[in-house]
């Protein structure tokens, strides 16, 4: 059974003093809103986590979902859990105040995010996928639509699915062949989904699909896909769930993790078709999908952030307990005492805390370009998203290396299901595939975000990080975290300027940028917590154990994560010879 | 009928505890806070109370430092309606927090006075007590059941060897033990609407008391560490040993 504590302090550390969320709150004149209340919504959202999914954790992954005479029976317990999560309130956090929701921080979500993650990953999908379809409906849904559905999904009594995928249309959602029919008032949908996040289920009274199809005399290709609300259940006059529409599980997924999460395969319109009600104007739900891409991208990197935290604390606590061998004077030795144990260790902390701090930006640009206009919106929302596939690829990637070496410390009991971090292994390993795998986010960052950007706001980062590399060499010129972090701009800087001359090259050069900027973004902002740290510590503010560790992460941090960036350039800088090279019958020519 | 209920700041039950090295107390710097987990059973009892209709009012009332208001607004949130924080800096021995708690009794007339039965960092199990001494209150301590019937309240204590009923006359301090009930977490609306929650703070000087040390607190030692075993011969060296040794026999 792994533990599990929610690590205020470090959440407190980013929120208060690396984010400076009290100016924030101050400057934009929020109501009582600032790192102090942070602290009681996230230490309720602990103990919350602490009593109704930290321990069903384990039980979603030995007792899966099951498909029974057509509908989906969730993992016992999670029923309970989600009618105490729906009652505390929890899905309501940062929805809009109109239909219900408390209007919190986009911070607050993610923070909190970060608690339901670590406690139970499987679970934490449900109302993260509605977070997805209530943003997409906030934002394009006409007023019927959102008066019918947005209140209940906003409150939890309702949850959201996002049905994208289909047998032939994975990364190319062009492809999508299920279509919809256009009858009085509404829409008749016909085909077939998969992978289905929480397709069924029933915790909820109803189920809200949102689903991309194509209409008739669509046009071909990505312009040409719309999206429709298709409910479980037909609402009467009074808005109540009442009639079963034409939509059913056909079969669940046998996976390698998240058990606990049932992945649907979904049929629409066996018989007359589903009923469904269009999203927006026809032919542009990809557009729609997109808006809302950021969020729900930026919420899997939480993932990673996630799983990552929960593994380290398992194996932390293994660590400190597990005696092997003995010193000279015969005192036995927890293995937390090996030097290559606490560089594990250290390696799991320190990319945990960079992860976090990086998560955690990205979440609060978002509360900075909603609450600005203009200019400083759109210079805003570049940040958000270039920073959007950095969180994705690298976290998830990083959090198979972290969840790995939890394993490695556990040593051969790591590897049996009993001690539990094996579990994490498995979950994690989705992160770097769905919602955009990994090679997606590297094309995204490096050809639309960089390259088709003419390398605006790359260059914006590097002018941000060149200050935080002055402040350093103005304090300690020789300093480790001062030549780390020159060192790596450098990196990118060159990564930047190979590009531009080769941008015929990028996709072969883009899953090696992607980690470049993960790792210089992670060093700059755990350097940027160093010189708070040290600050704070100069004030004699604060506790001064936590901030003197910190100094010590960043520093391993740098030692160890940052140093990579060079690795990726020497990559990057070899360019596509050898990847473009061999003819495809030449991968073969070893065996054939 | 109001009902005051009685919070106290106290260390974290998660947290290991360390003794500072002076042995003069518990580090308590930059550890996490919480309410003491026997207020929480009496905040829930309060708030059922009110649900029952038996209560109108529900009043929070913590003493010490400015950051008790934490656990002050947390019982906001779990469903109290107001809150008084009497200021102090100085740590307050269980006898002043009763003659303290004895004004604000004064001044509020609540039906019903509830108190966990101990604190998690002292363990004094007085404050109660002293406080039905102080107000001539019936008292209805180590309650595991709460039941008001008009003029009376029927409150079950658990005891050694079972449990005894009492009938107390009304006005009653009960303090509650651990089957009491099962407290509730604080919901996000309620944690929301809790910001807006009136809090009063008074002063010492304000509510009239004189505060005077009545116990020293000498010194604080962690339990001793545990020894490691010795693997012994036979049967002789056994008794031996512990006869000789560790002398308990």
């Amino acid at each position: 059974m792994s533990v599990y504590q929610h690590p205020y302090k470090d959440a407190d550390f980013v929120i208060r003093h690396l984010l400076e969320f009290d100016e924030f709150c101050e400057s934009n004149g929020l109501d009582e809103v600032n790192s102090d209340f942070a602290n009681v919504i996230l230490s309720e959202a602990g103990k919350f986590a602490a009593k109704y999914l930290v321990e069903q954790n384990q039980q979603g992954d030995l007792q899966p979902a099951k498909l029974m005479e057509g509908k989906v029976l969730e993992t016992p317990g999670f029923a309970d859990s989600y009618h105490n999560f729906v009652e505390q309130g929890w899905p309501s956090l940062s929805a809009s105040e109109e239909f219900g929701g408390q209007g919190l921080p986009n911070l607050f979500s993610v923070a909190c995010n970060e608690i339901w993650q670590s406690a139970n990953l499987a679970f934490s999908l449900c109302p993260l996928l509605g977070q997805g379809a209530i943003t997409a409906l906030e934002k394009h849904g006409s007023e019927s639509l959102k008066t019918q559905y947005l209140e209940k999904m906003i409150s939890g009594q309702w949850t959201g699915t996002m049905n994208l995928t289909e047998a032939q249309a994975g990364t190319d959602l062009a492809a999508i062949k299920t279509r919809a029919e256009r009858e009085a008032g509404q829409y008749r949908i016909f085909g077939q989904k998969i992978f289905i996040t929480w397709g069924d289920h029933q915790m909820a009274e109803n189920i809200v699909h949102l689903v991309l199809a194509r209409l008739p005399d669509a046009p071909a290709g990505v312009k040409g896909i719309s999206l429709f609300i298709v409910p479980k259940y037909l609402l009467d006059e009074e808005g109540n769930p009442s009639t079963e529409n034409d939509v059913r599980c056909l079969s669940l997924e046998h996976k390698m993790g998240i058990h606990g999460s049932p992945t649907c395969v979904m049929s629409y319109g066996d018989n007359d078709g589903a009923i469904g009600y269009l999203v927006g104007e026809e032919h542009c739900g990809l557009r729609y999908m997109f808006s809302m891409m950021n969020h729900a991208r930026q919420g899997v990197g939480v993932q990673g952030l996630g799983v990552s935290e929960r593994a380290f604390q398992g194996a932390l606590e293994y660590a400190s307990q597990r005696v092997q061998g003995s010193d000279k004077a015969g005192n036995s030795i927890r293995i937390i005492q090996f030097g290559d144990v606490r560089r594990m260790l250290l390696m799991m902390k320190s990319g945990a805390e960079a992860m976090r701090a990086l998560c955690y930006s990205a979440g609060f640009e978002d509360d900075i370009k909603s609450r600005s206009s203009g200019d400083e919106q759109q210079a805003t929302a570049a940040k958000v998203a270039f920073l959007t596939p950095i969180v994705k690829g690298w976290s998830t990637e990083l959090a198979q290396e972290l969840t790995s070496l939890a394993m490695q410390v556990y040593g051969g009991a790591g590897y049996i299901e009993e001690a539990g971090v094996a579990q994490h292994v498995r979950d994690a390993r989705i992160l770097p595939i769905y919602e955009g795998t990994t090679g997606i986010q590297a094309l995204d960052l490096t050809i639309r975000k960089t390259l088709l950007d003419n390398a605006a706001q790359a260059n914006a980062f590097i002018d941000e990080i060149q200050q935080t590399v002055d402040t350093l060499k103005s304090q300690d010129e020789g300093g480790h975290l001062y030549l780390g972090l020159a060192s790596a701009l450098y990196d990118a800087k060159s990564a930047l300027e190979w590009l531009a001359k080769n941008p015929k090259q990028a996709d072969s050069v883009a899953a090696n940028n992607l980690q470049l900027w993960g790792y210089l973004l992670g060093g700059w902002l755990m350097a940027k917590s160093a010189i708070k740290a040290e600050q704070l510590l100069e004030q004699a503010l604060g506790d001064s154990d936590f901030l003197k560790a910190k100094l010590v992460t960043a520093k391993f941090y740098t030692e160890h994560f940052l140093v990579r960036t060079k690795a990726c350039i020497a990559s990057i800088e070899a360019g596509s010879d050898a990847i473009t090279s061999l003819s495809e019958e030449q991968f073969f020519s070893h065996v054939n | 009928m109001k009902v005051l209920v009685a919070v106290k700041r106290v260390i974290d039950y998660n947290v290991k505890v360390r003794v500072k090295s002076d042995n003069s107390g518990v580090d308590l710097s930059n550890v996490k806070m919480a309410m003491n987990p026997f207020c929480e059973i009496a905040v829930e009892e309060a708030i059922r109370l009110k649900e029952a209709g038996i209560a109108t009012e529900v009043i929070a009332v913590s003493l010490g430092v400015k950051a008790c208001q934490e656990q002050l607004r947390t019982a906001l949130a779990l469903g109290a309606d107001r809150a008084i924080h009497v200021e102090s800096e100085e740590e307050l021995e269980s006898l002043n927090v009763a003659k303290l708690l004895a004004k604000v009794v004064e001044e509020e007339q609540p039906g019903i006075v509830i108190l966990g039965k101990q604190a998690i960092d002292t363990d004094n199990n007085q404050t109660g007590q002293m406080l039905a001494a102080l107000t001539g209150m019936a008292q209805g301590t180590f309650a595991s059941k709460i039941d008001v019937q008009g003029d009376k309240a029927l409150v079950t204590r658990e005891v050694d060897g079972g449990l005894q009923t009492v009938e107390l006359n009304m006005p009653i301090i009960a303090t509650t033990d651990l089957r009491l009930n099962e407290p509730r977490y604080a919901s996000l609306p309620n944690i929301m609407k809790a910001k807006r929650k009136p809090l009063a703070v008074k002063t010492i000087e304000e509510l009239g008391v004189s505060i005077k040390a009545h116990t020293k607190l000498v010194a604080v030692t962690p339990p001793p560490e545990r020894q490691g075993g010795i693997k012994v011969t036979d049967v002789a060296e056994l008794v031996d040993k512990l006869k000789n040794e560790a002398k308990v026999i």
